[in-house]
């Protein structure tokens, strides 16, 4: 019997999940992931009108709003097989996009990096030195002695307050920080400087739909922007224009900052690229429709084996009955009144049946999703497979840029196999960052062109057919493949399911009992020191957990009370 | 001069989102100044650095779980305020603590910040306030207001 170690709450997360190890020899030798939240909102919609879904399902989640909002259009849309005019999806692709790139920028420098990086260990650093090493890495125009000196000096007098603030809770001055002090003082810079950065991307989906962080621009059949280059209220050039600005400032900093820090990074520990790597069946959708219909794509998705890009079978198209007909949830092991088997979205269930932490019975409120009876890994490293195996040459472009570095820093080869590891998923994410930003660019044009050949078109009417019709839509979102499923009857909502990424990845044991990709991942990982368990923490953040949308509050009622007063 | 009125909450967990529905009814009852900037946050995280960076008053409205009879609106100012965010009595101040601790980091954070509370009476699954609640509605509002006029705005309401 080895020592049992329980995490509760995983901190630097978006909802609450709680992680539980037995722990052998040093080494995990058995995982349980374990989603604390209670996930109703399917309920909510039954009834209701189709054409709001999208409105309700992004306030799901605090930080995955749009993805939402996209997948759910996306769904009713397919039931009705409904055509999107040009303009809305290419429109729809800047937001995604755009939002994808925030979301890769902030998991990376504001929620995982702190697992790698030290940050009192960055005081140590002597700007000159970090100057240099940073000069020879990248021509980002911030790299000065200058600005690390300033850095230093900032940090210097945030901490000397005695209130580490934001970096209250890191494992500083843990044995597994291996970083020298000039390398954290870079990654602290880049830290903050991510910070400005990250509003870029903000504001492109702040502007085209017209809110954020709850878009207000998307419709049931297209976008609700009126296109007219000459008004002020609507899209203009002048907003446009301001938009290829973000795009540039963006560009400039995932390709020259992001995707050379987490080579960097890689290098200095590429023993984790040994580990982390669980289950290695991949499962991503083609997402960024370039045509009205939805079957031809900016970038590619579909299914890879055993960690085998050799065994791709791609999705073709919005609809594809190979996706459709491939995913089902079980309960055995989750919070939920079952003894059906697994099901297929269409007919999910979602009656809670709360038991108790049981290590061999139910044990999360999240559901575990299959793939033709089979647990899959979604994510950025899903998108890098199925790139790999089509030969996207996008991916291709950013995968060996990364692959390089890091084998020049580290003075080895890197091999593809190297991406299945906890280390992989963030080169994963960074290399799919630099895709996004260029197709992200690629959408602005073809907008622009289509806009120029007098093309204004935004949205088509949908309507709704007396009877039941049901439909699906996925998006490749930044945690991986989300899926929203709806059954119609008469123009109202009688059944809808949202498959979310944390689920496929966060998935308890199945009905098979097969172990999710979080518990998979967990298996071998060295563990120094059992009271701060960091290398475990290292490998959940790399998936970039999202519990808020696999779930529901848990009340505390022991909650310290604070002094207020009453009006 | 920049004043953030930012509600917070869940609207899916009845009076969890009390907090967005008083941003909205403020909106839409009152003739506010530009300074005034109305925020409805949901249970976004970073997205909002850049709308509360540099604001001279935040004012948070919120479901606030402090023992008190339900429907009970309080207020939590000055030296209070950290000690709220710290005891997470709602669940998504994670999200709103972080973004605030980061505006410490980078410079940018508010110069105050007040903090209206509503205590829940349900958090279950649905779109409606609790009659509890909803009733508080009119009063909790007002409140929004005069909080503004006593930062020396003039707020009128609708005819």
């Amino acid at each position: 019997m080895g020592t049992r170690i329980t995490i509760d709450p995983i901190t630097r997360i978006e909802g609450h999940l709680r992680i539980d190890c037995e722990v052998n020899g040093g080494k995990v030798t058995k995982s349980w992931a374990s989603g604390q939240m209670w996930r109703g909102v399917e309920q909510i919609l039954i009834g209701r009108d189709p054409r709001d879904a999208w409105a309700i399902t992004q306030r799901i989640c605090g930080v995955c709003t749009t993805v939402h909002a996209m997948a759910s259009v996306r769904a009713v849309e397919n039931a009705l097989n409904l055509e999107v005019p040009l303009n809305a999806q290419y429109i729809r692709n800047m937001i995604m996009t755009a939002h994808a790139i925030h979301d890769h920028i902030v998991h990376f420098y504001h929620l995982s990096a702190l697992d790698w990086v030290d940050v009192t260990s960055a005081l140590k650093g002597d700007p000159a030195k970090t100057a240099q090493l940073a000069e020879g890495l990248s021509s980002w125009n911030r790299n000065s002695k200058h600005e690390f000196a300033a850095v230093k000096e900032r940090l210097a007098g945030f901490v000397g307050t005695g209130q580490l603030g934001i970096f209250t809770n890191g494992y500083w001055g843990h044995p597994a920080m291996k970083l020298s002090p000039e390398v954290n003082l870079l990654a602290v810079s880049h830290y903050l400087q991510a910070l400005e950065i990250q509003r870029y991307a903000n504001k492109i989906v702040t502007i085209l739909g017209s809110k954020s962080p709850h878009i207000q621009n998307v419709a049931v059949g297209g976008v609700s922007n009126p296109i007219s280059l000459d008004s002020q209220s609507v899209l203009t050039i002048e907003r446009l224009m301001a938009i290829r600005t973000l795009i540039d400032q963006l560009a400039d900093f995932i390709k020259n900052v992001y995707v050379v820090d987490v080579s960097a990074i890689g290098a200095f520990y590429a023993d984790w690229t040994a580990i982390g790597g669980g289950v290695t069946d991949y499962l991503s959708v083609p997402d960024m429709p370039l045509d009205t219909k939805g079957t031809v794509f900016d970038t590619p998705g579909g299914y890879v084996t055993g960690g085998d890009p050799a065994t791709f079978k791609p999705i073709k198209a919005f609809g594809d009955p190979y996706f459709r007909d491939g995913v089902e949830e079980s309960v055995k092991h989750s919070w939920y009144k079952g003894g059906k088997g697994a099901l297929h979205p269409y007919k999910g269930e979602t009656n809670p049946d709360y038991t108790d932490f049981q290590d061999n019975g139910k044990y999360s409120w999240v559901k575990s999703p299959t793939f033709y009876s089979k647990p899959a890994q979604v994510g950025p490293l899903a998108r890098v497979m199925a790139g790999v195996a089509t030969k996207h040459q996008p991916t291709m472009t950013y995968l060996n840029k990364v692959i390089d570095t890091v084998g020049a820093l580290a003075h080895t080869k890197i091999p593809l196999s190297a991406l299945h590891s906890t280390i992989g998923r963030h080169a994963a994410r960074a290399v799919m960052c630099a895709v996004d930003v260029d197709s992200l660019s690629r959408q602005w044009d073809l907008l622009m062109a289509n806009i120029a050949k007098g093309d204004t078109k935004t949205f088509n009417k949908p309507t709704f057919p007396k009877g039941e019709i049901s439909g699906f839509g996925f998006h490749e979102a930044p945690r991986g493949v989300l899926s929203h499923w709806v059954v119609i009857d008469n123009g109202k909502i009688k059944n809808y399911q949202a498959v979310v990424p944390t689920t496929w990845n966060a998935a308890p044991r199945n009905e098979h009992d097969a172990i999710g990709p979080y518990e998979a991942s967990l298996l071998g990982t060295p563990v120094a020191d059992p009271e701060r368990p960091l290398e475990v923490l290292r490998t959940v953040h790399s998936f970039d957990p999202c519990l808020a949308c696999a779930v529901h509050i848990v009340d505390s009622e022991h909650q310290e009370i604070v002094k207020v007063k009453v009006l | 001069m920049k004043i953030v009125v930012l509600g917070v909450g869940n609207i899916l967990l009845s009076d969890e989102g009390v907090g967005v529905r008083a941003v909205e009814r403020l909106r839409d009852d009152y003739i506010l100044p530009p300074e005034v900037e109305i925020i409805d946050g949901g249970t976004s995280g970073m997205e909002m650095l850049e709308d509360l960076a540099h604001a001279d008053h935040l004012l948070i409205v919120d479901a606030v779980r402090s023992g008190q009879q339900p429907g009970t609106i309080v207020k939590i100012a000055g030296e209070d305020v950290p000690v709220f965010f710290k005891t997470k009595l709602s669940p998504h101040q994670i999200g709103l603590s972080d973004v605030l601790a980061t505006l410490v980091l980078t410079g940018e954070h508010p110069g105050s910040t007040t903090v209206i509370g509503v205590e829940p009476e349900s958090l279950e699954t649905a779109m409606a306030l609790t009659p509890t609640v909803a009733a508080q509605m009119p009063k909790l509002v007002g409140i929004l207001a005069e909080e503004l006029r006593a930062l020396g705005l003039t707020v009128a309401g609708k005819a």
